[in-house]
């Protein structure tokens, strides 16, 4: 009797461990760690000195230890520092606009290499990082869906409590007044040619873009 | 946060390149002083607590921060020293791994403060030595088991605010759900409650057996017998309701089909169906014996109430994650039951009148005698069978007194489960509470920093108030971010009232005539001042009037409202408005035009040399930027107008 209890019991016992070890996982996750190139290459392939650069990784690997930005962090960055409306869209595209390599996720050399180009970059660099922000797709071309996405997610940002009170066609129309500025042609899209040479055109946009040279 | 905040802010701002150049303040250049040195010895300084290690200690392992060239971005030149902002303690542990080549797990810390340590020294948690690893691995997971369970707890809490718009039927289902939310579903839980004592009262009293009034009858009926029509109309009363009840559910459920498989609709479809079956059902005596038995399921009623009790619904819960242990108990119960029952039998089969007629009759007997009852109906008399039978009855105490134990402790646990969810649940409101109060509190930060004139373009230091000049490095930069997409965007953040405010304006009384001056605008907009891009929106205006296409009435109204109010962006308080601040308003004037270099609307340049001689008669008129060049020479209008607006 004791015996076919002990029996049964033990294969109760049985059915009760856990059937997967979770130990791969835990390797999985604990993998993924990015060490970035040395400092003489970064100070030599951006236009930091190396005491930026320090700056900057060390700021940098605090907040990212693995050393490497995921779209979900920056989505979390940008909402801290715009807390009254919804940036995660707006950092979506930025981190598409990082994230050169279409990774998935941004490293130290290209988060630093963007910061470089939008810092310390020519004014022809600035513009053609921000032609690449606004073309979501790539191509080549700025499209007025493209266009539209963007200053929605501008718009966003702004969150709902505005003045005045935000329209539902304000973006459209904003993107209506960029078109019919830039596009020269009037096909409906936007090259790079046509946004650069629009930009340099307008005097106030050429000002303008020199006054975040000292930002750090 | 604000230190990791800090640290994005370049990004932040470089990011915003891509939307606006406006003007900012200069930022003194940081000096770039590098120094090598050759030593031997490495000083590591964690937190100002100074660590002193030979280079080749570091260099054991390469692929590590400290091992590798990753800790040149650590050195501070100018102590010689490697500074690392982290737990001294912690580091300890790192630092003697590098010695020792085994990584120990601290105690007295929390798991996860150490696992952020190594993934920031770029250890792998593998290399924690076999003494700590079993620890190490434990905690591990008794920590995430509890964050899945408060992720769980967050996903399946019921949110206490239902989004605006919600049906007749989320709102029913809600209310069922949650009785607490609203003070109809916590009457009708109250309600119902009621009905089903009520209804389990009457079937418990129905059967007393009470006096009739005349008491010569020699018969006493029971009380359901006497009173028919009382009992009958309680019980209509009770199924209707519960009826009702049951429809409502069914009504709001959202799954209904997931709803009528749960336990609870079955236990309510089977406390009133025997009362419809038993109206259908003609009043028979054939059929009444069946009618009678169905009755009997009249007592699930009392089921319903586990609705309305947490410790039973515990109970049930618990039976149901005991079931291999019950299982177990029965099992082994049945088996010791038809061993002791064949031996008692086989062992008072010689006995004359006894009660052991058959192995099943046995059964009884040692039921009654393992869960140690012992009625006494059935007893052995021979030497053997007392033998055999008081084997019996000390096993039986065995068998039963082992999955007990079990079933106990599942019960504890998951008892003691519910109550840390209420009590998590409990701790998250004043959490969330306190969050959104933070958050709020940067927010009005930004809001009030704008109120006490902080937008002013590099105002002289006396004039700047002192909560303006006393933030700090990082708020500045953060406001005058929140600035620059104010700018584009050409829309002020506000708060809630003031949009609220706001948005009761627009809709009825927005609709202002263009002939009405600055001074009758509706200054019930609150404390926010100036519109935004007020001869951006004027140009807009202009070339909306020439080319008559897609501007809608509505916009042309938002262009009145944006174009009729004070734009002046200086502060209220000041009264030395006329003067110094329309330099500085004129520079505002220009970069404000431009609006976030490519994506706000840019102003086409062919226009600006034409408008900038209508708008601008004399220098004060600038702030005037209304389409009424009539009312722009009054500069003067505007330190009235600016109180006004400040109440």
């Amino acid at each position: 009797m004791g015996a076919v209890m002990g029996t049964f019991s033990s294969l109760q016992t049985k059915q009760r461990r856990p059937s997967k070890d979770k130990i791969e996982d835990e390797l999985e996750m604990t993998m993924v760690c990015h060490r970035p190139e040395g400092l003489e290459q970064l100070e030599a392939q951006t236009n930091f000195t190396k005491r930026e650069l320090q700056v900057l990784y060390r700021g940098f690997k605090n907040e990212c230890p693995s050393g490497v930005v995921n779209e979900d962090t920056f989505k979390q960055i940008y909402a801290q520092f715009f807390p009254h409306g919804d940036a995660s869209t707006y950092a979506h595209y930025l981190f598409n606009a990082f994230d050169t390599t279409q990774t998935g996720s941004v490293k130290f050399e290209d988060f630093v290499t963007a910061l470089s180009i939008l810092l310390r970059g020519t004014v022809h660099e600035k513009l053609r990082w921000t032609f690449n922000l606004y073309d979501i797709n790539k191509d080549g071309y700025i499209n007025k869906e493209e266009m539209m996405d963007i200053v929605k997610a501008i718009y966003d940002m702004m969150g709902k409590y505005t003045y005045p009170v935000l329209k539902e066609d304000t973006p459209r129309q904003h993107v209506d007044v960029f078109f019919q500025k830039m596009d020269k042609n009037k096909d409906g899209i936007v090259t790079l040619d046509e946004f650069l040479e629009s930009c340099q055109e307008d005097d106030n946009i050429m000002r303008s873009l020199q006054l975040f040279q000292n930002v750090m | 946060m604000a230190a990791g905040l800090a640290t994005w802010l370049p990004f932040a701002r470089a990011a915003a390149v891509g939307w606006l150049p406006l003007a900012q303040q200069p930022l003194p250049p940081a000096p770039g002083v590098k120094t090598s040195r050759g030593d031997e010895v490495l000083v590591v300084n964690v937190s100002g607590r100074r660590f002193e290690t030979w280079k080749n200690t570091l260099d054991r392992y390469p692929d590590t921060l400290l091992g590798s060239s990753e800790k040149e971005f650590f050195y501070d030149a100018d102590s010689g020293e490697y500074f690392f902002d982290r737990d001294p303690d912690m580091f300890r542990h790192v630092l003697n791994f590098y010695r020792t080549g085994r990584l120990h797990c601290p105690r007295q810390e929390c798991i996860q403060a150490f696992d952020e340590e190594l993934a920031f020294y770029g250890l792998v948690p593998e290399l924690v030595g076999d003494c700590c690893l079993e620890e190490y691995r434990d905690r591990k997971k008794e920590n995430a088991e509890r964050l899945a369970e408060d992720e769980e707890a967050e996903q399946a809490g019921d949110g206490p605010a239902l989004p605006a718009g919600s049906s007749l039927r989320q709102r029913l289902w809600r209310a069922f759900e949650n009785p607490h939310t609203s003070t109809a579903a916590l009457v009708f839980y109250y309600v119902t409650g009621f009905f089903i004592a009520v209804s389990v009262i009457a079937n418990v009293v129905e059967t007393i057996p009470c006096r009739g009034a005349a008491r010569r009858s020699s018969r006493e009926q029971p009380c359901g017998e006497r009173f028919p029509q009382a009992f009958f109309c309680m019980d209509t009363a009770c199924v209707l309701i519960f009826t009702g009840e049951y429809l409502l559910r069914l009504f709001a459920a959202p799954s209904r089909c997931r709803f009528l498989r749960s336990v609870m609709s079955l236990i309510d479809v089977v406390a009133i169906l025997p009362y419809y079956i038993g109206l259908l059902v003609p009043k028979n005596d054939d059929v009444s014996g069946a009618f009678v038995t169905l009755r009997v399921f009249r007592v699930f009623r009392i089921f319903k109430f586990s609705r309305h009790s947490q410790g039973l619904r515990i109970l049930g819960y618990t039976l149901k994650s005991c079931a291999s242990e019950l299982g177990f108990l029965l099992f082994s119960l049945t088996m010791a039951i038809i061993i002791f029952a064949t031996v008692m039998f086989y062992a008072e089969k010689g006995t004359n009148k006894t009660n052991f007629t058959s192995i099943p009759a046995a059964f009884w007997y040692t039921i009654v005698t393992m869960t140690t009852l012992g009625y006494g109906d059935m007893v052995p008399s021979t030497i053997a069978g007392k033998i055999f039978g008081s084997i019996c009855s000390l096993s039986g105490v065995l068998v039963i007194a082992l999955p007990v134990p079990v079933i106990v402790s599942n019960f504890s646990r998951i008892y003691h489960q519910n109550q840390r969810a209420d009590k998590r649940r409990a701790q998250q409101k004043v959490r969330l509470a306190r969050i959104r109060l933070a958050k709020s509190g940067t927010t009005n930060a930004f809001l009030q920093y704008k109120q006490n004139g902080g937008l002013e373009d590099s105002g002289s230091g006396e004039e700047q108030a002192l909560c303006v000049r006393n933030r700090s490095a990082f708020e500045q930069q953060h406001h005058h971010l929140l600035h620059c997409l104010e700018k584009t965007t050409c829309h002020e953040f506000t708060d809630e009232l003031t949009f609220s405010e706001a948005l009761g304006a627009v809709s009825p009384g927005g609709r202002t005539s263009r002939s009405t001056s600055v001074s009758s605008q509706p200054m019930g907009h609150g404390s926010l001042l100036s519109s935004c891009c007020p001869r951006r929106a004027k140009r807009r205006a202009i070339r909306l009037a020439n080319s008559t296409a897609s501007v809608s009435r509505g916009s042309m109204q938002e262009l009145d409202m944006l174009a009729g109010l004070r734009r002046s962006p200086a502060p209220q308080s000041r009264s030395s408005l006329n003067a110094k601040p329309h330099d500085s308003l004129d520079l505002n004037c220009d970069s404000r035009d431009f609006v976030a270099a490519i994506i706000s609307i840019p102003t086409p340049p062919a226009n600006t040399p034409d408008e900038s001689q209508p708008s601008s008669p004399g220098g004060g008129s600038r702030a005037g930027s209304t389409l009424r060049n009539s009312s722009l020479g009054t500069p003067c209008l505007f330190p009235e107008t600016v109180k006004i607006s400040s109440l």
